[in-house]
């Protein structure tokens, strides 16, 4: 057994990329090897800003030779047969083959066919180039004079097998055993004899190989950097994420800046620190807010304990917070409202028209919706008036994930009212499956309105989301709207804004919402065949019938409604039951159907009513009391009786249990 | 690359300066970046001697990247951005300023060896300050041109470009230049720790940046802000496309190239009047590429022109 390690040494990659192609190296070696029979477990890999690479342990040295009993003609078959046969089996003659016996086909050919094995390290030399040159980077390069293409230029490459030298060459360079450490406390290029010696040489050179290792450090560092100044850290996984990729050995440093930034909406400071120049941010013990502090992560170790380094970060960020305080002063000298007509210059989309065309809309529409959700006419039509001039000022021009956190903002530096303010900024919410739905009314009209025109403008244009792709977030869009309208309990028909295709792409999204929520598709199903449009009413009818179907009541219902139906299909099936029968009580004739004939006439008008009120629940039980009458029905009645009159009457019996129960929901569709 | 001795990087003018006990000065700074570059084995140009955007635009770089023939030259290109100019009133922010360039072209395996060695040339020691090379993809459509590469960051500061040229006008660049851009400015704020641009000790004499340009910013704005005559601009813009069309057709990449940076230079001036409409701006830089592209494609030509003579 023997193990297998590879190092592909480049310049930097970048950060976002990193973490795949570590997996994507593993993966790819593991399937080459299993491609020629040898199983791979646990490959190891890791990635560091200028490496990633990969060890495999347990390998055989060989694959095993492979027998093949490869079969031919039978015995006298025509020349031309057995001549073929010789050609593929790779004999010279027909003798050298054994002759077996069948006793269906009688004597025929067969050859033992010998593939001998091959050694691994043969395996990984034809395989590596071709993983490398086929490499699935997002964006991949040339350069120099060659034709290879990597993420960045390839420096050198380490493959060694069981300390040996698994030989290959692409495009000039040459596989090796030789690597470098960290780009500025290494020790220049080094040799390596095998997995543990690379692990140890390359730690003696500072550079931390495994991600996860340099996260772990990273976040231990700034532990206790914040505990001795009482500083807490405000997490940032995504952050973390990209800054392990930016150092070979983290080196945590604690930097200052002037406390006067702090008068800037705390969500500028942020972001600032974090987007442009990759900072963490802290805030302080004492207060609860923030601290003027930020965290940088270095690849440097610097003789003079990061000083300079501190002060260098300290003064880049000054710069652009001064940057962004002229941005926040500059924009708050105009108006909100003076900015509307600015919007008529830019584009939304080019078959569409402009943001102003579009604000224009969405004022109507907000006014329209606002008495739906119970919402201020004027306020909502004023906050969809507001919501995009935002997007015309410096700072969100600069930052353009601050779109309509500026606008509550300066919203409430121009004297908006506060719901109108807020109405700026939550307009674009739910941005996310994880993020929170508006409660707001005046909110929740400029949301809907905003998404709906969206939605309703992309269709019209034919751009609609695709399997693959959805490039104007329409999904997410609808997903919005949907969720803003159940968490708040709207009665809000979508026929009401949207038809056809588009309802139907809404009511597919709230399908897809409904399963992640854990409702099972065939309880879906069975609501969705009542061709609502009401979205709280069909996800109340869902929750009462999901919880009606655990209940004994329900599962039984269910099974003799199951039983009732596949007579009525079976006979349907016949063809010559005509369209709806009617039950004619005069030729009821046993107990058990004049009992369910009473149930289900009883049940009728309570079953109007409880649909009525939308208890949904009340409606279920209301069903369930034709349980009983149900099963002594289907024990005691034979529906095909000779008499054609009864046969017909019975049947008609179980069309109207099957109607009746429709007006819940389609039965039919759930799985028993 | 070759071995130095001590002895001749002490006579660079950055460390001469820092002998001397003082900062080195923005000149310096230029200086340096040129003796090293020369050492290099680059042509050391002077600016190109008409309105760019961009350093990457002079021909030694758009077009000299194009064809098989190897090149290194290295030169400071005064940029225009008319949009950019503030009046000379922000610390950051200039409509003129200057980028050193470097192109090197098969781009060598040590390329990013030999940048890091012209930032110690300058007196940015690697074992004080934090240097890191953070990806940014360059694109430039109005020349159809894009390459990878990093942002070097300087403790957080971003003070150069580094790109691997993938291709010109639409045409792939075999071999690939490696392409360095200083931003001189923000490179010597870093150094003399400065924090305004115009306070930048230019010459270590007692010039500074202010002295030189301060002047020429608040006209500049005003005339690209307030006086610049859009009419007049769109009917030049015409006239240089017509010109660079003419060019185009006589077979003469390099005069053509020069009116469609005429053409690019006028567009900008017409943007920062910011009555360019979205839609007009989408056609004036397709037409501008359109040039540029044109150019690029007749230079192609005349390499390949060129090869076939010398075949003969």
């Amino acid at each position: 057994m023997a193990e297998f390690l590879l190092e592909i040494f480049s310049e930097e990659i970048p950060a976002r990329m990193q973490k795949r192609a570590m997996e994507d190296l593993a993966k790819m070696v593991s399937d080459a090897l299993a491609k020629n029979g040898i199983v791979v477990e646990n490959p190891k890999s890791w990635v560091a800003p200028r490496r990633i690479g990969l060890c495999i342990e347990n390998l055989p040295n060989q694959t095993p030779e492979v027998r093949e009993e490869k079969k031919g003609p039978k015995l006298g078959s025509p020349q031309p047969a057995i001549d073929g046969f010789i050609r593929a089996s790779g004999i010279s003659s027909i003798d050298e083959a054994r002759i077996e016996n069948d006793p269906k086909k009688g004597d025929f050919y067969v050859v033992d066919i010998v593939k001998p094995g091959s050694k691994t390290t043969e395996i990984l030399a034809n395989a590596l180039p071709q993983i490398i040159q086929s490499f699935p980077w997002p964006k991949s390069m040339r350069w120099g004079v060659g034709n290879l293409r990597w993420v960045r230029p390839i420096h050198s490459i380490i493959a060694l097998f069981d300390g040996a030298l698994v030989d290959f060459e692409i495009e000039g360079v040459k596989s090796g055993n030789k690597t470098e450490g960290h780009r500025f406390h290494g020790n220049g290029v080094f040799e390596v004899s095998n997995y543990a010696d690379y692990q140890n040489k390359v730690a003696n050179a500072n550079v931390m190989i495994d991600r996860e290792d340099r996260k772990a450090e990273i976040m231990r560092q700034i532990g206790d950097i914040c505990a001795a100044n009482n500083l807490e850290l405000i997490e940032d996984i995504g952050l973390l994420e990209e800054v392990c990729g930016l150092v070979d050995k983290p080196v945590v440093i604690l930097g200052q800046m002037d406390e006067s930034f702090l008068d800037l909406p705390p969500e500028v400071i942020r972001l600032t620190l974090r987007i442009n120049q990759k900072y963490f941010v802290l805030n302080s013990k004492t207060t609860g807010k923030l601290a003027p502090n930020f965290i940088v992560v270095s690849n440097v170790a610097a003789i003079d304990g990061g000083k300079a380094i501190a002060h260098g970060n300290a003064r880049v960020l000054a710069a652009r917070l001064n940057d962004a305080r002229y941005f926040w002063d500059l924009d708050r000298k105009t108006t909100l409202e003076s900015r509307v007509e600015k919007l008529d210059k830019i584009v939304f989309h080019q078959k569409i028209g402009s943001l102003g065309d579009k604000v224009k809309r969405i004022v109507e529409l907000a006014g329209e919706l606002a008495p739906i959700v119970g919402a201020d006419v004027e306020l909502a039509k004023r906050a969809a008036l507001l919501a995009k001039a935002d997007l015309v000022t410096e700072m969100v021009g600069e930052f353009p994930e601050l779109q309509g956190v500026m606008g509550r903002y300066y919203a409430n530096n121009d004297g908006e009212t506060q719901d109108v303010a807020n109405a700026i900024m939550e307009h674009y919410k739910p941005v996310g499956p994880s993020d929170y739905v508006p409660t707001n009314p005046v909110s929740i009209a400029a949301a809907l309105a905003d998404k709906f025109d969206t939605l309703v403008s992309f269709f019209a244009i034919g751009e609609k989301p695709t399997g693959s792709g959805d490039p104007y977030a329409l999904r997410r869009a609808a997903l919005g709207i949907i969720r803003i309208i159940l968490d708040n309990n709207l009665r809000l028909p979508l026929g009401i804004r949207v038809n056809g295709e588009l309802q139907s792409f809404f009511l597919d999204r709230l399908k897809v919402y409904l399963r992640d929520e854990g409702y099972a598709h065939d309880v879906i199903d069975a609501v969705f065949a009542n061709q609502d449009d009401d979205l709280v009413r069909i996800v109340n009818r869902i929750k009462a019938l999901f919880e009606f179907l655990k209940t004994s009541d329900g599962e039984n219902l269910l099974a003799g409604f199951k039983r009732a139906t596949n007579i009525l299909k079976a006979e349907e099936k016949k063809g010559d039951l005509g369209q709806i029968l009617v039950v004619n009580p005069q030729h009821l004739k046993e107990n058990a159907e004049k009992a369910l004939f009473s149930a289900l006439q009883q049940n009728d008008a309570i079953l109007t009513e409880k649909l009525q009120k939308e208890d949904f629940a009340c409606a279920m039980k209301t069903l369930a009391q034709c349980r009983a009458p149900i099963y002594d029905f289907l024990d005691n009645v034979l529906v095909n009786d000779n008499d054609q009159n009864i046969r017909l009457n019975r049947l008609a019996l179980l069309q109207n249990l099957r109607q009746q129960m429709r007006q819940v929901a389609d039965f039919e569709q759930i799985r028993g | 690359m070759e071995k130095q001795s001590n002895e001749n990087i002490s006579q660079t003018a950055c460390l001469r300066a820092i002998a001397a006990g003082r900062k080195p000065s923005f000149q310096d700074i230029i200086l340096t970046l040129s003796d090293y570059w020369a050492r290099q084995g680059c042509v050391i140009l002077q600016p190109y001697d008409t309105e760019v955007g961009a350093g990457t635009l002079h021909p030694a770089t758009t077009l000299r990247a194009l064809g098989e023939r190897p090149w290194k030259a290295a030169y400071v290109q005064p940029s225009r951005r008319p949009k950019d100019g503030r009046y000379g009133e922000n610390p950051n922010r200039l409509g003129h300023y200057y980028q050193y360039q470097v192109i090197l072209k098969p781009n060598p395996i040590n390329l990013q060896e030999l940048y890091l060695n012209s930032l110690y040339e300058i007196g940015i020691d690697p074992k004080l300050h934090d240097i890191r090379f953070v990806e940014d993809d360059w694109e430039n459509p109005t020349v159809g041109a894009w390459g990878l590469g990093w942002e070097v960051w300087c403790d957080g500061m971003e003070v150069s470009q580094f790109t691997y040229f993938q291709q010109v006008g639409g045409f792939d660049c075999k071999p690939v230049s490696g392409e360095l851009t200083y931003g001189l400015e923000r490179l010597t704020m870093y150094v003399q720790g400065v924090e305004n641009v115009y306070d930048i000790d230019f010459n270590g004499q007692g010039v500074t940046y202010g002295d030189v340009f301060h002047e020429n910013e608040v006209e500049q704005s005003t005339f690209n802000f307030e006086y610049s005559n859009v009419e007049i601009l769109e009917r030049w813009f015409k006239d240089a496309e017509t010109q660079c069309n003419i060019l185009l057709d006589a077979k003469l990449p390099l005069p053509a190239f020069d009116w469609a940076l005429k053409a690019s230079h006028l567009f900008n001036l017409m943007d920062a009047r910011g009555v360019v409409s979205p839609t007009e701006r989408q056609s004036f830089i397709a037409r501008v590429r359109d040039l540029a592209k044109g150019s690029a494609a007749a230079w192609i030509d005349k390499l390949e022109e060129q090869k076939q003579e010398a075949l003969k």
